[in-house]
């Protein structure tokens, strides 16, 4: 089986763009992308497209339609907040099976504002605030405090991930916002669900990124391996059953399933990664991710915030991009975002923010539900 | 389907929830027989074991212990702020999600693990588009 290299990669500046369409802001992204690799909608062999908001209205034949009605195969995909990674890892499996030397995946999402989830529906009475809370930022507060039962991790440790990744975001100009948010910043931000304020939710916005894959094989051909990204690993996986699934969606046991595989698949080990991108929808959420990802041992993940090992010049940088909380979370466009700042380090061009040396990173993403994403990436040449 | 209630009787808030003509509410769950899974309701099949028709009804305990909560400040319009979402593992298995009331809503006053009841009361005073009144389910200290 051939390897898989990334040869075009980019997003546009998240943002709000109420007067465009989903698929006018796919393009974008799109030809973005193949710009970056100096080819053309016309050399792709298939185009795999995830969009969670509207998965029924063919997005991706409608982003062809902007661009170039080749008449190519077409997949459409929803996968929660894993969506545009797994719209990616479907045109790395095409390749990965010989199906497709070239192709292009695109994730791009048109939010509105304001919260998520516990919309209710259903028959009866409305349950928000009767039974509990199914707000997003409610279940990712306890999925937080089920850390702060077993480790004592503290409101303030949180809020640090909230700090970090907001001064993150003042060196990538294609962050949502780029705004330093200090310390008592994010605790005196208005309480959404304790812990985490406003300041520790993630922005929704609008906004695509796009990747064009190709086979090493017309990697080389095209004299691209000089710029491309050798994936090391992609995997998916999907929640386990869990004894509290019913109230308590478990972000953990699916992201420890699939980083286990991802470094198996790999052959390198979570010391050997230089830098993350990973799923901080709430700045609850990034604290798990430590652990789950093997970044420490359990327990550490309130230390390792505190003693800054996953700031920019620390141990193992994450979300360098600002991260959901500050670049912005479109979620279908989210995980080939995550895909597009590591890419974006290994080629050394990530400017103030940039990792030195960075030779190997990972990205993560994860949709309740539950979808998990993992890639790692390597620099090629 | 909304049941009519021609008697006036309010309905339970969720399934799971039974409001027995002769006998106190509870909450009724259904266990897997083959594996000891506890669902809340029915189904014919086990999530974690996959056993097939070996699930059966079981009263589930009012008594139970806090396991993890977030106090909620911001929710949707009309809907009474801060309130304490709580997740509460039930003894004798099954994990409940409701709002715990009774306390403050301040993180230093609810602690993990604290002992807390299941009380059931009128729903807040939500009524369904029938005007029909709902019983539903809270955790408080256990007293
Ligand atoms: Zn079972």
């Amino acid at each position: 089986m051939s390897d898989v290299y990334i040869i075009g990669v980019d997003m546009i500046q998240f943002g709000r763009f109420p007067e465009r369409n989903v698929a006018n802001i796919g393009a974008e992204a799109a030809l973005l992308a193949l710009d970056d690799a100096g080819l053309s909608i016309q050399d792709m062999q298939a185009l795999y497209c995830g969009n969670l908001g509207q998965a029924n209205a063919m997005v991706g034949q409608r982003i062809l339609q902007e661009i170039g009605q080749t008449g190519v195969p077409v997949v459409n995909c929803a996968n929660a907040c894993a969506t545009g990674a797994t719209a990616f890892r479907e045109a790395w499996m095409s390749i990965k099976a010989d199906v497709n030397d070239l192709v292009l995946a695109v994730g791009v999402e048109q939010m509105g504002k304001g919260l998520l989830g516990g919309g209710g529906g259903g028959k009866g009475i409305p349950k928000e605030g009767l039974l509990g809370s199914a707000t997003m930022p409610a279940v990712f507060a306890e999925a937080g405090m089920e850390h702060a039962r077993k480790y004592g991790t503290t409101f303030e440790q949180f809020a640090k991930v909230s700090v970090k990744n907001h001064h993150h975001s003042t060196m990538n100009p294609k962050a949502m916002y780029q705004i330093e948010t200090p310390l008592d910043t994010v605790m005196n931000a208005e309480m959404i669900s304790y812990p985490n304020t406003k300041l520790m939710c993630s922005v929704n916005v609008d906004g695509s990124a796009a990747a064009v894959l190709a086979s090493e094989k017309k990697t080389k051909e095209l004299g691209l391996m000089d710029r491309a990204v050798r994936v090391r690993a992609s995997v998916l996986t999907s929640d386990p059953w869990q004894e509290r699934d019913l109230v308590m969606p478990d972000v953990n046991t699916c992201t420890r399933n699939a980083a286990k595989q991802a470094y198996e698949m790999a052959g390198v080990g979570p010391e050997d990664i230089d830098l993350v991108e990973l799923h901080d929808c709430f700045a609850t959420a990034e604290i798990l991710h430590y652990e789950n990802l093997g970044l420490c041992k359990d327990g550490e993940a309130g230390r390792m915030i505190d003693e800054g090992a996953t700031a920019l010049g620390g141990k193992v940088p994450v979300n360098c991009s600002g991260g959901l909380l500050s670049k912005g979370h479109p979620l279908g466009a989210t995980g080939i975002a995550n895909i597009f700042e590591v890419s974006t380090h290994l080629r050394g061009n990530a400017g103030a923010r940039q990792v030195d040396g960075a030779k190997i990173g990972l990205t993560h993403v994860i949709g309740l539900g539950s979808a998990c994403a993992i890639h790692i990436l390597e620099k090629a040449a | 389907m909304a049941k009519e209630t021609k008697t006036g009787k309010p309905l339970p808030a969720v399934p799971f929830l039974k409001l027995p003509e002769d006998g106190e509410p509870y909450l009724e769950g259904h266990k897997c027989k083959a594996c000891g899974a506890v669902y809340l309701g029915e189904r014919s099949v086990c999530a974690k074991c996959s056993a097939r028709d070996q699930i059966e009804p079981t009263r589930l305990s009012d008594k139970g212990k806090l396991y993890a909560y977030s106090i909620v400040h911001r929710s949707f319009p009309g809907i009474e702020v801060p309130y304490v979402s709580a997740i509460v593992d039930l003894d004798g298995g099954g994990t409940v999600k409701g709002n715990l009331i009774n306390v403050a809503a301040d993180p230093a006053e609810i602690p993990f693990d604290m002992p807390v009841e299941v009380v059931y009361k009128d729903a807040l005073g939500r009524k369904d588009k029938d005007g029909n009144s709902y019983v539903s389910y809270f955790f408080q200290p256990a007293g």
